[in-house]
């Protein structure tokens, strides 16, 4: 029993990054903007809440870093393709390889090595919930970020499907010429989405450093591509993309738990990814995206 | 004629925008962009050991970089050619120690790392093709998947305590360049690059000469015309995409067979990766991306030679930013060119 217990927070602990990921890229897709920039904006999260935790020696100005490192990529992203609407895949990868090989420059730049940081201050745990004495789940319940995680869930069913916003949004993502004859703008609509995107990927990066309190070059290790499958596992909707992260965090834990029984180490390591293609192998015919997902909006070329 | 002025000058605009967005970099930490950027190039281009460097690095790039481009042509995104090099490396290596007798030896090799990377390629293109899981997941899935199965296998061949195989008999080795141009004497340029030209030009031929280059084509540009004149997409893109693993996978001998003759855990440096920005500057043009491949095996080797002044880790992130303005100056360039039309 209490091997499930302990296997089940270590699920969860795991889902969180790629949660928060997850139903951030949600809103960019539900608005027609792939972002597979996913990967370089939690990269350059773990890094701002490093420098953020390092500077100033408190977690939460790690965690407002990493968010502002997030919406500072996700404009990036929107300025490439919105702005120039360039093609978006490519944009994301320009963004992954910009951000990977900027991280290592500004790691050298402050600590003099480029493959990782100084120890920094992880987030605290808030004992009030913790203290609720169950056994194995009562620390990770504890953890305010999982907590702003399920809180992140709950609000982004919310917004997607009950608000205003997000039925705005989804018009635009399935029929952005009809929205914009509404008089809806396709630019503010699609940036906002990508801005959401970034600033919950950035914050997943702060969950990643926090936890392991430093930053490593590539310490993402794949996991915005994970979260971006996860997204269509779940079917573009945050509550979806949630469960499918559970799932993922499952697979992840179980090959921990997996480690030292003598199964070879790097067959375990190819878990997360072989399990992230069989789950987009298994949604044959399942998966319908957005209907403009990865189409630049030009209203110069209509038809 | 305007159309093509315009388009074919992006690229350039965008290195330019690159390298300028490098020079504020490097004058936030203190340094002269200007300075910085004369000694790469005298260093690159000035003196036979830095030419034979700049080949050497680009001669995997031209490889990348036709991978990524076949895949665009086909409208298929390859993001997996570091993988598919990796496993086309040690795949060369293995065949390389085999017992075989010498010309045979050398031969296997190449044989073995297109085989491998192709092989690699395929699978995402065949799962594309039949479930219509997405090409750029499962592609970048694979990357991981192939670190860690060269790592796995080279448990029972790696030296001790090492993470590299034995060296590879003589004759499997390409010989290096300095032999036939003194010039070039000491640089690790060796015979793969001429291999990465006639694949260039191989490449060439297929697209614009072929039959099938043109399916590939069509595909690419209206996969719906395609359909009905009876080109089965899914089918080409699959194609594309083992064609497109192949060039990759041989992008590992430049390493593995013309320069340390042992295959190394890391050797591949993201050189896979780089393919992306070598084909958009490139514009996914056989012949453009041997010149692209040029320029960022000169920008590799210029980071290692300024690395003791700005960290040559400024390169690795200019090569996203070429990306990010490449794609964006097209963008301009192609409504400019449809205004003046």
């Amino acid at each position: 029993m209490m091997e499930l217990l302990l296997f089940v927070a270590a699920a969860l602990r795991i889902s969180v990054p790629y949660t928060l990921a997850a139903v951030g890229a949600s809103f960019s897709e539900r608005s027609g903007v792939i972002n597979i920039g996913l990967e370089g904006t939690m990269l350059n999260g773990a890094l701002a809440y490093t420098l953020g935790a390092w500077f100033t020696g408190d977690p939460w100005m790690g965690v407002a870093s990493a968010v502002a490192a997030g919406l500072a990529t996700a404009a990036l992203h929107a300025l490439v393709t919105i702005g120039f609407r360039a093609d978006q895949i490519t944009a994301g990868l320009g963004i992954n390889l910009l951000s990977a090989g900027l991280t290592k420059f500004v790691l050298t730049e402050v600590f003099h090595s480029s493959s990782n940081s100084p120890r920094v201050e992880g987030l605290p745990e808030w004992p009030a919930f913790g203290a609720a004495g169950i056994p194995a789940l009562g620390p990770v319940l504890g953890t305010p970020l999982v907590l702003m995680t399920a809180g992140v869930v709950v609000a982004g069913g919310w917004l997607a499907f009950r608000s205003t916003f997000g039925l705005r949004l989804t018009a635009i993502g399935e029929r952005p010429e009809a929205a914009a004859a509404l008089g809806l703008s396709v630019a503010r609509h699609r940036t906002l989405g990508v801005l959401i995107s970034g600033a919950l990927a950035g914050l997943a990066g702060a969950w990643l450093a926090s936890e392991q309190h430093s930053f490593t070059d590539s310490m993402t290790g794949g996991r915005g591509y994970i979260a971006l499958a996860a997204m269509i596992v779940g079917r573009w909707s945050p509550a979806g993309a949630a469960a499918a992260c559970l799932l993922f965090g499952a697979a992840e834990a179980l090959q921990i738990s997996l480690q030292g029984s003598g199964f070879p180490g790097e067959l375990l390591q190819m878990l997360p990814y072989l399990v992230t293609m069989l789950a987009l192998v298994g949604l044959i015919g399942r998966a319908t995206p957005p209907r403009a997902v990865g189409v630049p909006y030009d209203p110069e070329r209509l038809g | 004629m305007k159309r093509r002025l315009l388009l074919g000058s992006a690229p350039f605009i965008a290195v330019a925008l690159a390298l300028g967005a490098g020079a504020v970099f490097i004058l936030a930490i203190g340094e002269s962009p200007l300075e910085l950027y004369g000694i790469m190039a005298r260093e690159c281009f000035g003196r036979g050991y830095g030419i034979g460097q700049t080949l050497f690095k680009a001669t995997p790039l031209i490889l990348t970089g036709l991978a990524v481009a076949i895949g665009f042509r086909t409208g298929v995104f390859n993001i997996g050619a570091e993988g598919q090099m990796v496993l086309g490396g040690f795949a060369a290596a293995m065949a390389g120690l085999l017992p075989l007798p010498g010309p045979l030896r050398l031969a296997a090799a190449l044989l073995a790392a297109a085989l491998a990377g192709g092989a690699w390629g395929a699978l995402p293109g065949l799962l594309k093709a039949r479930f219509g899981a997405h090409e750029v997941i499962n592609t970048m899935m694979l990357n991981f998947v192939a670190y860690a199965l060269v790592a796995w296998m080279g448990h029972s061949v790696f030296e001790h305590a090492t993470v590299r195989t034995a060296t590879l008999p003589e004759s499997a080795w390409l010989p290096r360049l300095g032999a036939f141009f003194p010039a070039l004497h000491g640089s690790p340029a060796n015979l793969s690059l001429l291999l990465a030209l006639l694949a260039a030009l191989g490449l060439h031929l297929l697209l614009f000469r072929t039959r099938l280059g043109y399916e590939l084509r069509v595909v690419g540009s209206n996969p719906a015309a395609g359909e009905y004149g009876g080109i089965a997409p899914g089918r080409a893109q699959a194609l594309a995409l083992a064609i497109s693993g192949a060039a990759a996978g041989l992008a590992g001998i430049a390493f593995v067979l013309g320069y340390k003759h042992y295959f190394e855990l890391g050797f591949s440096a993201g050189a896979g990766f780089l393919g992306i920005a070598v084909a958009l500057v490139g514009r996914n043009h056989p012949f453009g991306v041997v010149v692209a491949a040029l320029f960022f095996g000169a920008l590799s080797y210029g980071g290692l030679v300024v690395n003791q002044r700005v960290p040559k880790e400024l390169v690795d992130a200019l090569q996203g930013l070429v990306i990010l303005f490449a794609i964006a100056t097209q963008q301009v360039m192609e409504r400019l060119a449809r205004r003046l039309a």
